[in-house]
């Protein structure tokens, strides 16, 4: 090929997306006319095309970070679609049809036949039709005037407070791939609990109305109001398929005075096979501000999947008396690796925080926790209690911890605590003298390793972690 | 722009380097060798930014602004150093004054016969050549390059087989106003050795601005037993920048206390590599930071070998603007079972403007370990403060005698009775507590 071919071909459209706007997927690649493309399908308005742009600019002058203890091929931007339409997907006749080996996963986590069904895509039955039961939830959110919906839907009926809170606690010079998230975000849960509201159920992604695909680069909203609470969980203890290897996904939490959000989540997307071919890049911006006085953000975290997993879901505590606090078990297996942890940023007065991380690694895997306190010089009376502990399965493995306390004020209080340890054969042997199998000690005790963590999850939520832990470890003792 | 002031920096030091080179001997020949690789490796690294993550909470641009002499000669004539210097090593210390070995204040007469303890220039330099530079590796550490660059002279001790030497050895380095010095100090135990070490810096006068560029090297062979007392005194308006490279074979037994009290920019990296089985290492540290005085420390643990155990307690006090930065490693490398590594940093902030900056990181590679660290940052405890107060204590006494005892945590442990009476003075005065 010559040169100018070469250069035409590879030249930017000039003439807009008019080509492509039939099609239902984007050609491959990043510019502006793909950013241009998913608004105007999106059907955006001018506002959030603009922003989506300025945050494609920005991201063009950023380099893509290296500092995580993790290693990976560079991803090749240029090569991911960024859009396409949500297919509706044949549903299954009867649970017959589904991967026997998945159907298994399901019975050993012990999820219920008619949730089974919702997951692995079988019509289900009408009393439990996910669409009924989900619109009985809506009528009950909408009477205690709970907004819970899709994110393009806010943009459409809420874009005021869409416009209010979006980007302003990660905005979209925050780093590399928030910045990439927020040019081509393609949709997500927006969430707002009016003054005096406490959410009367616990809200879950895996029962919002439309479109569950919500791809790879999801985006959260949730504002908590005052004096309100709502609980929220993020995916489902279920294995979930997917063939695209980045997921670049935003969540920000606002809460004025008195407010409160309890963010949980269970991440168990598709780790890789045991030789650590394939496998999904879980690169994930968390922050929660707590604005207002008295507030109170609280991240609970189980995360067993991906190739690697790179988040730390962090609190601005800038309101008086405000509260962090974080709670995570992270578990890898094979050729996994996950860097995670939190920040803890202490800029309001008598803020305290929380830290409570577990790390368990196995196989040949790495596992690292990297968080941060900051006690900025006006923030009077903090107070942090961070504890790292980490479980090694087996000699290949690796398990790090890299804190940073950066403090400014000397009525802080600040303790830090990590260890790291194993199995011990005496530990195993006290089970096994009364009867228990090995496998089943190792579960237990990894139970009791993460009890801490558990308990602050709901509680049909925790049943299934626990037994997730299990599954994920089956063969890698003993 | 502040790429090429940092250019213009390092082009002063390199055309130094040319000068200072063009007229030292060509003898001996490997050290000249040494030398053309260090400032090579300087000309490659520059000097570290805060982008740096090693460097991260401390900028060494202020010591790159002013313009120190190299010590070609002493400035001032020294009458005496006796206030810096120890009875219990009377006649078992070197002083060195720039980096430069000073015969009239030195004393080895308390050290016996088949025991090196003396300067680079007069010792054996077969001797010096198979240890120098062989810790200390220039690759990644820029002041190590320039040090290993820069350095004439310095102090070399090796205790030789089955030694013991009950008097503390003191090396005392006198740096004068306006000059930078490149000190060094090569410290090797042989199998069974026991010796105690006792380095120290200080200065002529509190006023007294120049930079103190330090390398010590550190190997302690199988079964020896060295307890090393590292004393930075410098004038509070001093840079300090310095490295400590210690290597232990099996069995052996490492002993460190670092006490930071001067210099306005201070560093100290102190990597220790357990090269064999069952050592034991302990490395605390103290530093007692006010003004407007940034201390650093930066240790390295290094398990390579199964059944060794490390210990680690470093304490800061802060007061006014004070700012101190801790960043302790511990690796333990694949195959390193049985390891038992602890790690502590306490701060006591004082005043409402010191600020601290802490990174304990552990990175394990291996499974059947003890590992555990911790970090904690804060004032006095109000309960401690009451409970004095409650038997009739005034609160500045109280405050003073919590202080106190934070700090005696380190300072209890130094074996040499005249330092540790030093040092007690110096931290309660430089804090303006008293005891009454």
């Amino acid at each position: 090929m010559s040169a100018t071919i070469e250069a035409l071909a590879n030249r930017e459209y000039k003439y807009g997306f008019v080509t492509d706007i039939e099609s239902d997927v984007a050609p491959r690649g990043l510019n502006e006319d793909i950013v241009r493309l998913i608004s105007h399908k999106k059907n955006e308005p001018e506002w959030l095309l603009e922003w989506r742009l300025k945050a494609f600019r920005h991201w063009l002058t950023m380099e893509e970070p290296e500092w995580a203890n993790v290693k990976y091929p560079k991803i090749d931007y240029q090569d991911i679609v960024y859009y396409s339409a949500p297919k509706p997907k044949e549903k299954k006749a009867s649970l017959d049809e589904v991967d026997p080996e998945l159907l298994d996963t399901f019975n050993k986590l012990g999820i219920p036949l008619n949730e089974q069904k919702m997951l692995a895509n079988v019509a289900v039955d009408a009393i439990f039709d996910s669409v009924s039961v989900a619109t009985t939830f809506r009528a009950k959110l909408a009477e205690a005037g709970v907004i819970f919906c899709s994110f393009s839907e806010a943009v459409h009926e809420y874009p005021e407070l869409v416009k209010k809170y979006l980007g302003s606690v990660v905005p979209y010079t925050d780093n590399y791939f928030a910045a990439l998230n927020s040019a081509v975000f393609s949709d997500g849960s927006f969430c707002f609990i009016p003054k005096g509201v406490k959410s009367p159920m616990e809200l879950s992604s895996y029962f919002r109305i439309n479109n569950p695909d919500s791809g790879q680069f999801e985006r959260t909203l949730i504002v908590a109001e005052d004096d309100s609470y709502v609980s929220y969980l993020e995916g489902c203890t279920a294995p979930k398929f997917d063939k695209n290897q980045l997921h670049a996904a935003v969540v920000e939490l606002v809460t004025l005075d008195n407010a409160e959000i309890k963010y949980s989540t269970v991440q168990n997307w598709y780790a890789g096979d045991e030789e650590g071919k394939g496998g999904i890049y879980n690169f994930v911006t968390k922050r929660g501000a707590c604005r207002g006085k008295n507030s109170k953000i609280s991240w609970t975290q189980v995360e067993t999947g991906s190739a690697i997993t790179w988040k730390y879901p962090s609190c601005i505590l800038q309101g008086d008396n405000s509260i962090g606090e974080f709670y995570s078990v992270a578990l890898t297996n094979h050729h996994q690796q996950a860097d995670t942890g939190t920040k803890m940023i202490h800029i309001g007065k008598n803020t305290k925080s929380r830290i409570i991380s577990k790390g368990i690694s196995a196989g040949v895997s790495n596992n690292s926790y990297r968080g941060l306190v900051k006690v900025l010089p006006k923030a009077e009376g903090a107070r942090n209690y961070s504890q790292c502990d980490s479980l090694l399965i087996g000699a290949k493995c690796s398990a790090s911890t890299f804190p940073y306390l950066e403090i400014g004020n000397n009525t802080a209080k600040i303790e830090h605590e990590a260890s790291t340890s194993k199995i011990s054969e005496d530990q195993i042997f006290y089970f096994n003298q009364r009867g228990i199998s090995t496998e089943d000690a190792v579960s237990m005790i990894i139970n009791g390793f993460c009890k801490e963590v558990f308990r602050e999850l709901p509680m049909e939520f925790a049943v299934e972690a626990t037994k997730l832990l299990g599954l994920k470890l089956e063969g890698s003792v003993g | 722009m502040v790429q090429t002031a940092k250019e213009k920096e390092m082009n002063q030091f390199l055309a130094a380097f040319a000068e200072v080179e063009s007229k030292r001997d060509a003898a001996p020949a490997w050290r000249k060798h040494l030398r053309a690789n260090a400032i090579a490796q300087f000309e490659r690294l520059g000097f570290p930014t805060t982008r740096n993550e090693e460097w991260k909470y401390t900028n060494v641009s202020p010591i790159l602004k002013p313009e120190f002499r190299l010590p070609a000669a002493r400035a001032r004539a020294i009458a005496n150093v006796d206030s810096f210097t120890y009875p219990e090593s009377r006649h078992s210390q070197l002083v060195f004054v720039n980096g430069n070995y000073a015969p009239e204040f030195s004393d080895t007469s308390g050290i016996p016969a088949g025991v090196t303890v003396t300067n680079f220039r007069e010792a054996d330099q077969k001797l010096v050549s198979s240890y120098f530079a062989t810790q200390a590796g220039y690759d990644n550490n820029a002041f190590a390059a320039l040090n290993t660059a820069f350095a004439d002279d310095g102090a070399i001790i090796l205790i030789p087989r089955g030694k013991i030497i009950e008097a503390p050895i003191h090396l005392l380095f006198v740096t004068e106003n306006n000059v930078i010095s490149h000190p060094r100090v090569l410290l090797v135990a042989e199998e069974g050795a026991i010796a105690t070490v006792i380095e120290s810096y200080v200065s002529l006068g509190d006023e007294d601005v120049y930079f103190t560029n330090a390398v010590t090297e550190v190997i302690t062979k199988q079964d020896a037993n060295i307890t090393h007392y590292r004393l930075q005194g410098e004038s509070p308006k001093a840079f300090h920048i310095a490295t400590t490279a210690v290597q232990q074979e099996s069995k052996s037994i490492y002993a460190s206390y670092a006490i930071a009290i001067g210099g306005v920019i201070a560093r100290h990296d102190l990597n220790v590599k357990l090269e064999g089985e069952h050592i034991e290492s302990t490395i605390d540290g103290l530093y007692v930071a006010t003004g407007k005085q940034h201390i650093d420390n930066h240790t390295t643990m290094d398990h390579a070998y199964p059944h060794c155990n490390s210990f680690q307690l470093y304490k800061g006090i802060l007061d006014d603007k004070a700012r101190a930065v801790f960043n302790g490693k511990v690796f333990v490398r694949e195959g390193a079972v049985l390891t038992d590594a602890k790690q502590l940093n306490k701060n006591l902030l004082l005043s409402s403007d010191a600020h601290v900056d802490t990174k304990p990181q552990l990175e394990i590679y291996a499974d059947d370990v003890k590992c555990s660290h911790g970090a904690t940052v804060g004032q006095l405890e109000e309960d401690e403060l009451f409970y004095l107060r409650s038997r009739g204590l005034k609160p500045e006494t109280a405050r003073s005698l919590l202080t106190y005892g934070f700090a005696e945590d380190i300072i209890s442990k130094i074996k040499v009775e005249s330092v540790r009476k030093q040092l007690d003075e110096v931290v309660l005065n430089k804090l303006h507590q008293e005891i009454g």
